[in-house]
């Protein structure tokens, strides 16, 4: 956090702004910056996307390749879940080893696929015991716009749903479409003042009392949260939190259907 | 060596041209773009073939840790990152001895060509992410780290762009695939300066003869000054982009200043 501060005459007028429902960009507090998916992205990569959200950025590539499963789960496929953010996208990142919010970042879109059983690992069982498919999802953000949260999720599940299995690099068969069941998607509800916002920019990020990171799936049932922050959200706002992100979610699924040709 | 050992067909059709139908000394086609990142005061996208990198550059800002300052200079500090799943097994996050080595090479072929004695205990910081790699990399994050410096407005003698030339089945070739690449019997990166055409970057593994050398230096040569004309024709259409959309935006400025990165 060198570059990037904030004075309190801006905090104050951020805030202010909130309170009037109005935003420094003339958005409304429930409206999305516009949103775009490329898929096919990168070449090297099964599968690639990358999402915008105004001007944050994220480019997401899935790899495959071959592990032991967990003992425990012996016949399932194990997938991994990682952002690099790198500090060409904002002054405040800086080279090194993962820090607490990159840590946190990534383990967040990890449960939304993770616990929305997004990935069919049950079919990726080579042989039971021994061998399985290990999906890597990588993301890095090439802009910090604010949002991350929202904008990894989406990215990861858009590289995913375009993901292939190197099956026949591996000697396994024919390459196939990689199973994906479900379609999580994250909208995070940022707290400014008494005010609640979607999709936050970097600015309002910084400004933001709190934040809640709701996942669903497209049945609109929750699959993963995370509150972050120093403040604090009220029973009404959590409940308020649920519903605002299976309706947003609702749009935004769409566009991603529509960009994956599901 | 000399490659007498290795099928010509592999690498050559029948018409002398390349497997990809380049020409020996055609270069891949190049992109690039300057200008593609908000917060970056300067940044530029390029691909290369099927490279793709984007590079983005920060400073002069404080310099820390305090030890790397000068004190009659700025320091140029260039990383060069290469991507999870920019190669075809995937790679571990994080900087390997690889990595370091070239940022260090593109660090000081930047050195060369900035003006760092008006920014004495600073550093200029400069980031290369290989999002995709088909051989060539440092070559291609080197020719967009410098368009990245230029766009951040930092002062410069010259651009610089890099380009490899090679050796595939004993014939000395421009710029190797990553098929080429990998049986490639020889190969010399070189950043090349625009206006002086000094040599700030230049590497070189394998096996050439006296003959093979000089013709590698002349393709490079000749392909850097190809390179040269598309970084200045990426930062002039920038600049002209902004110069056309100038007059009507002046109303519209509900934005704060502070957001802007376009202070030249």
């Amino acid at each position: 956090m060198r570059d990037i501060t904030i004075s309190e005459i801006r905090r104050g007028y951020l805030k202010d702004l909130a309170a009037q429902e109005r935003r420094v960009d003339g958005r409304g507090l429930e409206e999305f910056r516009p949103v775009t998916i490329t898929t096919d992205y990168i070449g090297t990569a099964e599968g690639s996307s990358k999402v915008t959200f105004g001007a944050s950025e994220v480019v997401s590539g899935v790899k495959l390749g071959i592990a032991a499963p967990y003992p425990d789960q012996a016949a399932s496929g194990v997938m991994m879940t990682n952002v690099e953010l790198r500090p060409l996208a904002a002054h405040l990142f800086e080279l090194g080893p993962p820090r607490p919010p990159q840590i946190e970042l990534s383990r967040v879109v990890d449960r939304a696929i993770r616990e929305s059983k997004a990935i069919e690992l049950q079919k990726l069982c080579v042989k039971e015991g021994e061998k399985v498919w290990m999906v890597f999802i990588d993301g890095i953000i090439t802009n910090h716009g604010g949002n991350l949260f929202d904008l990894f999720t989406l990215g990861s599940i858009a590289a995913l749903m375009t993901s292939r299995v190197p099956a026949k690099a591996q000697g396994l068969g024919e390459d196939y479409k990689l199973p994906i069941q479900h379609r999580p998607i994250a909208i995070t509800s940022w707290k400014l003042g008494d005010q609640i916002l979607v999709d936050a920019t970097l600015e309002e990020e910084l400004v933001a009392d709190a934040r809640l990171t709701v996942a669903t799936n497209e049945s609109e049932e929750l699959v993963a949260m995370q509150k972050g922050g120093d403040g604090s959200f009220s029973r009404e706002e959590v409940e308020a939190a649920f519903e605002r992100s299976a309706k947003i979610g609702r749009d935004l699924r769409k566009q991603l259907e529509h960009a994956t040709g599901a | 060596m000399g490659g007498l050992s290795v099928d010509p067909t592999t690498f050559f059709r029948s018409d002398g041209k390349r497997v990809s139908g380049r020409a020996v000394d055609e270069l891949r086609p190049v992109k690039i773009e300057a200008h593609v990142l908000e917060n970056a005061p300067g940044s530029c996208y390029l691909e290369w073939g099927k490279n793709k990198i984007v590079a983005a550059v920060f400073g002069p800002r404080e310099c820390h840790p305090r030890h790397q300052q000068r004190q009659d200079r700025a320091v140029v500090r260039a990383t060069y990152n290469m991507n999870a799943f920019s190669v075809e097994d995937r790679k571990r996050p994080g900087l390997d001895r690889r990595s370091q080595e070239i940022s260090k090479v593109v660090s000081e072929a930047l050195a060369a060509v900035v003006l760092t004695a008006p920014f004495p205990r600073t550093a200029i910081d400069v980031y290369m992410e290989v999002l995709q790699a088909d051989a060539g990399t440092r070559c291609a994050a080197l020719t967009a780290a410098a368009v990245a410096v230029a766009d951040a407005g930092i002062p410069m003698t010259e651009l610089v762009a890099a380009v490899a030339s090679g050796k595939v089945g004993g014939t000395v070739v421009l710029d190797l695939d990553k098929y080429e690449d990998n049986a490639g019997e020889a190969d010399l990166p070189m950043g090349i300066t625009s206006r002086t055409h000094r040599v700030v970057l230049m590497q070189m593994d394998g096996n050439f003869t006296t003959e093979q050398y000089h013709q590698a230096l002349d393709y490079n040569f000749a392909a850097a000054g190809v390179l040269h004309e598309k970084q200045r024709d990426a930062l002039r259409s920038r600049y002209q982009t902004v110069a056309a959309r100038q007059p009507q935006e002046g109303g519209a400025e509900a934005e704060d200043p502070g957001a802007s990165s376009e202070e030249e």
